[in-house]
């Protein structure tokens, strides 16, 4: 057969100049990153530095385990998972109309050719007051916050709430209007209003990935909470912090467990949400 | 509900300008209480008309009127009001797979319910009886509480059908109704669309494929060909001669061999954790 068909030599892959051209590109572009990164792997394995870091890391062998200590660490926990719970519940307050308002498929303009001017202006205003509600880190809004209402629980709870907030409206728009919108649609134009359209339509189309995502940040909303208590905003955190200071690695590596377990339960917690949903 | 389409050209949103139109020039008027048939083959334009008389799409040229109005020339208020008064069903029903069927047949009803209501009934159906009748006219009563991603494409088709009847329209626009069923669930579906309307005196219009169900349950048949209005006759005058008009270079759908399509499945994509 290969006889029949002629098989010159200049017959080459006409994709693969573009290819090479492409991870050159890729390389060089990513070398000023490195060097202005201050990118030096190998210090990891220098002597001076490896002793200090071996000895800091051994401190926290064995975990404290006493009675005393597990009954704070325990109380401080449940506070931890207070900040996030409450800190995400107060960001669906937030989340929920905005990420609404901001949705394009809800837009009744919009279902016969181009939306009007201003449903198009909101839905931008919106999504310009959700890019400012986000791209404040929440240490920085937990940060205003203690000076507002004092050390506590509270700042954390608020700057969860406005960071999350902001995260949770532009990922649940998105989520809406990445889903199937045929039935939505379908109902709006036959006469039914937005909300209504909004719970007979868009939600059941989209349910099991809103919760899956919710979870998720639920997750995050506890490792923030950690974070926050770094600046005074209390919870598990705030101890860590203590015991950081004291060199007291024993202390933190019983804290870093109870977050693994934490993160390994809301893991189960996702997982079952969404078979239940499925 | 009276309908006037005078020279109307209508497009699909998502066309090329380039492409000739869906409909073109296209005249029509419809008395109150008419059951009409749409037929023609795939691509005649059979879905943009019943979309352009639904108020769903804007018509490039010509004019529409709905009762003697002109619906675009309606403040959005008003608008939204007529279109609570008709109902477009399309030829996938529109159903949340998530969603059951008693919530799914009773959305059917939404724009003549407020919000509150609406809500009400999400945490307990208010309609049941109403929504089980609806179904049992379609032979689908047992599933009145089952999950529609449970449902086979035959059963969703007439849940969706059941919908139309529950929202009480005054016009009633469905589209191609019988794909998925077979022979004898078509000709009661079809039966029951036409007594559903017939005792809510609204008027009626259908696409169909099957061509020789269309002749035995409608008055009046509309042949529809490029975007063009071949013939509008009633149907003891339909000849098998402008049949096979209609479908030239297309016979084996006027066959009905081409028309018995299962609606692509709905079955919910698993849900993926996303790190956002």
């Amino acid at each position: 057969m290969s006889a029949v068909l002629p098989t010159p030599a200049s017959r080459r892959d006409p994709a693969w100049w573009g290819r090479v051209f492409w991870i050159l590109a890729g390389a060089v572009l990513l070398w000023p990153m490195l060097v202005l990164s201050e990118f030096k792997p190998w210090q990891l394995l220098a002597p001076d530095s490896l002793t200090p870091a071996l000895k800091f890391v051994a401190g926290f062998f064995p975990p404290r385990l006493d009675a005393d200590f597990l009954l704070m660490v325990a109380r401080e926990t449940w506070r931890t998972v207070a900040i996030a719970t409450a800190g995400l519940a107060l960001a669906l307050v937030l989340a929920a109309p905005l990420a609404l308002l901001s949705v394009r498929v809800l837009s009744l303009s919009g279902m016969a050719g181009r939306m009007a001017a201003g449903p198009a202006a909101l839905r931008v205003g919106v999504r310009g007051l959700l890019v400012v509600l986000r791209s404040v880190p929440e240490l920085i809004w937990a940060l205003v916050f203690v000076r507002v209402v004092g050390l506590g629980v509270t700042a954390g709870v608020l700057a969860i709430a406005l960071t999350y907030g902001g995260m949770l409206g532009k990922v649940y728009g998105e989520i809406l209007e990445s889903g199937d919108a045929h039935a939505t649609i379908s109902l709006m134009r036959n006469g039914a209003g937005r909300l209504q359209a909004f719970f007979y339509g868009l939600l059941p189309q989209n349910a099991a990935e809103l919760t899956s995502y919710t979870v998720y940040r639920w997750e995050c909303a506890i490792r923030s909470s950690a974070v926050l208590g770094f600046v005074g905003a209390g919870g598990l955190g705030q101890q860590m912090d203590a015991s950081m200071k004291m060199f007291n690695g024993s202390e933190v590596s019983t804290m870093l467990l109870v977050f693994v377990a934490l993160v390994a339960a809301t893991d189960r917690m996702s997982a079952a949400l969404r078979k239940a949903l499925g | 509900m009276e309908l006037k389409l005078k020279r109307v050209n209508a497009r699909h949103p998502a066309a090329h300008s380039a492409v000739s139109p869906a409909l073109k020039a296209f005249d029509l008027s419809v008395a109150t209480g008419e059951h009409i048939a749409v037929i023609g083959p795939s691509g005649a334009g059979k879905t943009t008309l019943l979309h352009v008389l639904a108020c769903a799409l804007r018509p490039s040229m010509g004019s529409v009127e709905i009762d003697g109005r002109d619906p675009w020339q309606l403040p959005r208020r008003e608008l939204r009001r007529l279109r609570g008064q008709l109902f477009l069903a399309p030829q996938v029903p529109p159903l949340p797979p998530r969603q059951r069927v008693v919530t799914a047949v009773l959305a059917g009803r939404l724009p003549r319910i407020s919000l509150a209501h609406s809500l009400r009934s999400l945490f307990y159906p208010t309609g049941i009886a109403q929504a089980d009748a609806a179904l049992a006219r379609f032979d689908v009563a047992d599933k009145l509480f089952a999950r529609v991603d449970r449902l086979s494409g035959g059963e969703r088709q007439r849940v969706g059908l059941a919908r139309a009847l529950v929202a009480q329209s005054r016009l009633l626009l469905v589209d191609e109704p019988l794909s998925a069923l077979d022979p004898s669930r078509a000709a009661q579906a079809v039966q029951s669309l036409v007594e559903g309307a017939r005792d809510s005196g609204a008027t009626l219009l259908a696409t169909l494929h099957d061509v020789p169900m269309a002749l035995r349950n409608f008055p009046r048949i509309i042949g529809l060909r490029e975007g063009a209005l071949m013939f509008d006759l009633p149907a003891a005058e339909v000849s098998p001669a402008r049949l096979e008009a209609l479908y030239a270079q297309k016979l084996d759908e006027l066959q009905g061999t081409g028309a018995f399509d299962e609606p692509p499945s709905a079955k919910p994509a698993p849900v993926v954790m996303q790190c956002r």
